[in-house]
């Protein structure tokens, strides 16, 4: 048994397709792909409300100064 | 070359892989950069001039002896067949293709594709031990690894007769293993023995975090090393070949590009999962490290290497989901090494190379598990014990042993660290101050010359 299909190449090559693990699988492996790309969004969207509301009350008023005078 | 077609694919072979050395030289580039951003403004020269003189010294140890190694080496392991001098005598130093012959047009570029990856080998060690150092024992290790035991480890599993491919099924198409694993398992040998850098931990054994001086210096170091890693990619494979060159099981007249076993791939394929595995890497990291910067960039790394073992044949989703998950094993990883045995490894090497290394193997051992190692005939199919044993042959036996037992050998003769003043006044102080001298004394110069008008 071989995940890609294959257990050797003694084949000819002209009449060869996808190589790849789990063929058959390509609608499974989409909707875990965006589950991982969707859940990104999700972790990253809740964490950077999060940052931004602990932010918003950490300013002194003499440091923002000091980094706007920056620029 | 007699008959057009042949002469056009070998002129052609000789110019990819040309063009693939020319790409990874950015590959150094970039290790200089994130190793001199790192490091703090009194070592900057010391820590550049220890990695740039890493290229003069593996080059000429690696035309010396490190690709004899390469091609006697395969089987070179108790009761696989011994060292082959047949073999190797094409490339040894004083063979004829090693020189401009116009029988041979692949030798030059194919040795100079291997030495930039030794390069990469040593380079990947000398991040981790920044700032404290000597360099003199640096260069000894960087020799070591990038003309001796990281091309040991290419013969006997990344070679298309290497023991480890025939007998264990060893599958490491992009060198998850035979670069990573073994480079990371080395630094980890060196700062065992080496010890962290003053202040790295405090009073209580809490580590402190180091910052890096000039992030933008390390932001542009790591995607010139992304950059370098097309090349390196592209490095790894036969361009085109036919089935009647590789002369193994494949029948028919269809050419193709193979990897380093000789087994069919595509630069279409690597191409989908150098990205889909860069991507699920960076996204892994920016989540696991809670937006760090320098984890997310290096993140992105340790996705290809994750993946790079099987990225021959994954699927490009299979690659990005495979680098996710190395990516939080090896962050996780690092930071219980970092706090369990009080490891200063100021990059982050280690883990980013060796850990990702060992854990793409594995992970490859799994999912290619029961398709063909080689082309040829009676070669074990790709498995996970196999796997596992090759990672442990790389990090291990081939890497962490070999940098330990030198970098013992220094420390008990004194020449591994840098005295603790110097480290604390910085490697660069006397330099600065010669410089301070001759800026002070030219200027002095200058003024009184014009006075004198």
């Amino acid at each position: 048994m071989s995940t890609i299909g294959y257990e050797n190449w003694a084949v000819d090559l002209a009449e060869v397709g996808p190589v790849y693990p789990f063929q058959g699988s390509e609608v499974l492996m989409v909707v875990l792909g965006v589950i991982f790309w969707v859940g990104w969004h999700r972790i990253q969207y809740v964490r950077e409300s999060a940052h931004l509301e602990e932010a918003r009350g950490m300013g002194e008023k003499e440091k923002i100064d000091k980094m706007l005078e920056r620029y | 070359m007699d008959g057009n077609l042949n002469a056009l694919t070998t002129v052609f072979t000789e110019f990819y892989y040309w063009v693939t050395v020319v790409f990874m030289f950015l590959i150094h580039v970039g290790f200089c950069m994130y190793e001199v951003g790192a490091s703090r403004r009194r070592n900057h020269m010391h820590t550049l001039m220890k990695n740039v003189m890493i290229i003069p010294l593996v080059t000429v140890t690696f035309f010396f002896f490190g690709w004899w190694i390469y091609w006697a080496f395969p089987n070179a392991f108790p009761g696989m067949g011994g060292i082959s001098t047949e073999a190797g005598a094409p490339y040894a130093p004083w063979s004829e293709n090693m020189g401009t012959n116009l029988q041979d047009r692949i030798t030059g570029v194919f040795w100079a594709a291997f030495l930039l990856f030794s390069w990469t080998a040593a380079s990947i060690v000398s991040g981790s031990v920044i700032e404290r150092i000597r360099s003199s024992a640096l260069w000894l290790h960087a020799v070591m690894i990038g003309s001796v035991w990281w091309i040991i480890d290419a013969a006997w599993g990344w070679h298309y007769d290497g023991w480890m491919v025939k007998v264990l099924g060893y599958h490491d198409a992009y060198a998850s293993g035979v670069i990573h694993a073994i480079a990371g398992g080395y630094a980890l040998g060196v700062i065992m023995v080496l010890g962290p850098r003053l202040g790295k931990f405090a009073s209580d054994g809490t580590p402190r975090d180091i910052p890096p001086h000039n992030p933008w210096m390390l932001t542009i170091g790591i995607f010139l090393i992304y950059t370098g890693f097309w090349g390196f990619y592209a490095a790894c494979n036969v361009p085109a070949i036919s089935p009647e060159v590789i002369d193994g099981q494949i029948v028919g007249t269809t050419w193709t590009a193979t990897n380093i076993y000789l087994a069919p791939t595509s630069l279409s394929a690597i191409t989908f999962n150098f990205l889909m595995s860069l991507s699920g890497g960076l996204m892994a990291a920016y989540v696991v490290s809670r937006g760090d910067a320098f984890w997310t960039f290096s993140g992105g790394l340790a996705g290809i290497i994750t993946a790079s073992a099987g990225n021959d044949l994954y699927h490009p989703i299979q690659a990005m989901l495979v680098a996710a998950i190395g990516v939080v094993i090896v962050y996780k990883l690092h930071y219980w090494v970092e706090r369990k045995f009080k490891l200063d490894d100021a990059v982050g090497a280690v883990a980013v190379h060796g850990y990702s290394g060992v854990v793409g193997l594995i992970i490859a051992g799994f999912m290619l598990w029961g398709a063909p190692s080689s082309p040829y005939e009676g070669y074990a199919t790709i498995n996970p014990i196999g796997q596992t044993i090759g990672a442990v042959i790389m990090f291990g036996l081939l890497g962490f042993l070999p940098g330990w037992a030198l970098a013992k050998i220094q420390a008990a003769v004194g020449v591994l660290r840098i005295p603790e003043e110097v480290e604390l006044m910085g490697l660069d102080y006397a330099e600065h101050h010669a410089y301070e001298d001759a800026k002070a004394d030219i200027i002095a110069a200058d003024k009184a010359a014009l006075a004198a008008k």
